[in-house]
């Protein structure tokens, strides 16, 4: 969910960004980096940890912790809480530990 | 390779600081930040900083950042600055590798800044890893930032400053803070933000800790329990709360990594909020001509992590042969503002913190 009122900071309307997770269209707005568009959609489950396939969301959001590693653009190991947004980006859970193709 | 005369790891307000006065005395610096801008963690915070105006009191985080960031932009003739860069290596002959567009970058220093800040800690509770649990911090960018909300309904653990005034921030922005749980008998922030949530009407438990979370995917209930005096759990007293959000304001601890890469000597010290380097009185580690600002020296607010910014760059600048007529003065007069910033009840755990890596030769 988006803050549309706020008593201190202004949320203007921004640019629609079109993206996919796991095969479906979702969008976002400039200024969202991977993570915070797919919470805006209200998906908190961004991977599965590696050995034991539990759920894994984002915990600091400034790139620190690797809770919320996906696979974007075929590529794995990507921080979406620092990544920004862009274009036709298409985002995936990552299960394991990740291949490069 | 490429030499330069000094560079800062990280732009927030202990990096900002150091940057500008350094650049003042004609040095030649290399801001580096890993983030698309700068200004740290202040770019999110939208509460007022107490202290004395010297160190923007009554003024919001975010604005600081701005007077900050803009006082850098005024030396931009001697202020280099790389954003998206961060630094993974530092080595002993002086140089630091840089990683900035999927390339690596080599720069020698003559002396370096680090104001990497610090972490947030995490607390050890059955089901912490469930998405929906967060840190206070990430809270704050996903609302104050990027504009998201975290949850409706959540829970804060934890009652120091941070735990208040994001409790506060998530109330402004429309969340329904069912409760706040603090595991120490008293509030551990400023009595005035505990008043303020208190008026509006947040249930503060204290003696209270999380016990886990439950859900599947994603947190949606969590069990709290009462505990005694000597911090044990009480049978009987867990509770469930519905929730769909968890932020966890426990503290934070410096981030040092760069720090041990390169040999400084660091200690554990609780009341600093982890490891930390040993220093002198200008914040020189035990490495000669790498020194630190902000809270990788210690966790405190971004006050003091402003004007310690302040004095490391006079003093680095100073260490490479940029030392200006009045600097002993301009020296004592942060040293002093510090002090002040420590003085009273809440400083006593930094002031018996610091005390222990002061290093011997104090400068």
């Amino acid at each position: 969910m988006r803050i549309f009122k706020h008593p201190i900071l202004d949320f203007p309307k921004k640019k629609v960004i079109h993206f996919q997770f796991d095969g479906v269209e979702f969008s976002g707005v400039e200024g969202d980096t991977i993570a915070s568009a797919l919470y805006a959609n209200g998906i908190k489950k961004l991977s599965e940890s590696v050995e034991r396939h539990r759920a894994r969301g984002l915990y600091c959001a400034i790139g620190n912790c690797s809770s919320c590693y996906m696979t974007v653009d075929h590529i794995p190991n990507i921080k979406t809480c620092v990544t920004p947004l862009s274009e036709g980006m298409i985002v995936e859970s990552q299960i394991g530990k990740g291949v490069i193709r | 390779m490429t030499n330069k005369e000094l560079i800062i790891v990280g732009g927030g307000p202990a990096g900002l600081a150091a940057a500008y006065t350094a650049a003042q005395t004609g040095c030649h610096v290399l801001l580096i930040d890993r983030n698309p801008q700068m200004g740290g963690q202040l770019i999110k915070q939208t509460h007022k900083f107490f202290g004395s105006e010297k160190q923007f009191a009554k003024t919001r985080g975010l604005n600081i950042a701005k007077k900050l960031i803009s006082d850098v932009e005024t030396c931009s003739d001697r202020i280099e600055i790389i954003c998206d860069a961060t630094v993974v290596g530092l080595y002993a002959d002086q140089v630091v590798n840089v990683l900035h567009n999927e390339k690596y970058y080599k720069y020698h220093f003559d002396a370096l800044i680090i104001a990497t800040g610090a972490g947030e800690k995490m607390l050890a509770f059955e089901n912490n890893d469930l998405p929906g649990i967060y840190g206070a911090g990430a809270v704050q960018t996903l609302m104050n930032l990027y504009g998201v909300l975290p949850g409706q309904n959540i829970v804060m653990v934890g009652s120091g400053n941070i735990g208040l005034i994001v409790s506060y921030q998530l109330i402004q922005a429309g969340v329904h803070v069912k409760a706040l749980l603090e595991a120490a008998p008293k509030i551990g922030g400023y009595k005035v933000h505990a008043s303020k949530l208190r008026r509006l009407g947040v249930d503060i438990l204290t003696q209270t800790t999380i016990q886990r979370a439950i859900g599947n995917g994603c947190v949606n209930q969590i069990e709290t329990i009462e505990l005694d005096d000597s911090w044990k759990p009480i049978k009987g007293t867990e509770k469930l709360i519905d929730v769909d959000a968890v932020c966890i304001a426990v503290g934070l601890s410096p981030l040092y990594q760069l720090l041990a890469m390169g040999g400084a000597e660091l200690k554990y010290v609780p009341e600093l909020g982890g490891m930390v380097p040993i220093v002198d009185g200008l914040h020189q580690t035990t490495i000669n001509n790498i020194f630190v600002a902000g809270d990788v020296a210690g966790v405190e607010e971004a006050s003091s992590a402003i004007v310690e910014g302040y004095l490391s760059g006079l003093a680095a600048a100073a260490k490479i042969g940029y030392q200006q007529p009045d600097y002993q003065k301009s020296i004592a007069d942060y040293q002093q503002q510090l002090k002040n910033l420590r003085s009273g009840p809440f400083g006593a755990k930094i002031r018996a913190g610091l005390k222990k890596v002061e290093a011997k030769t104090n400068a």
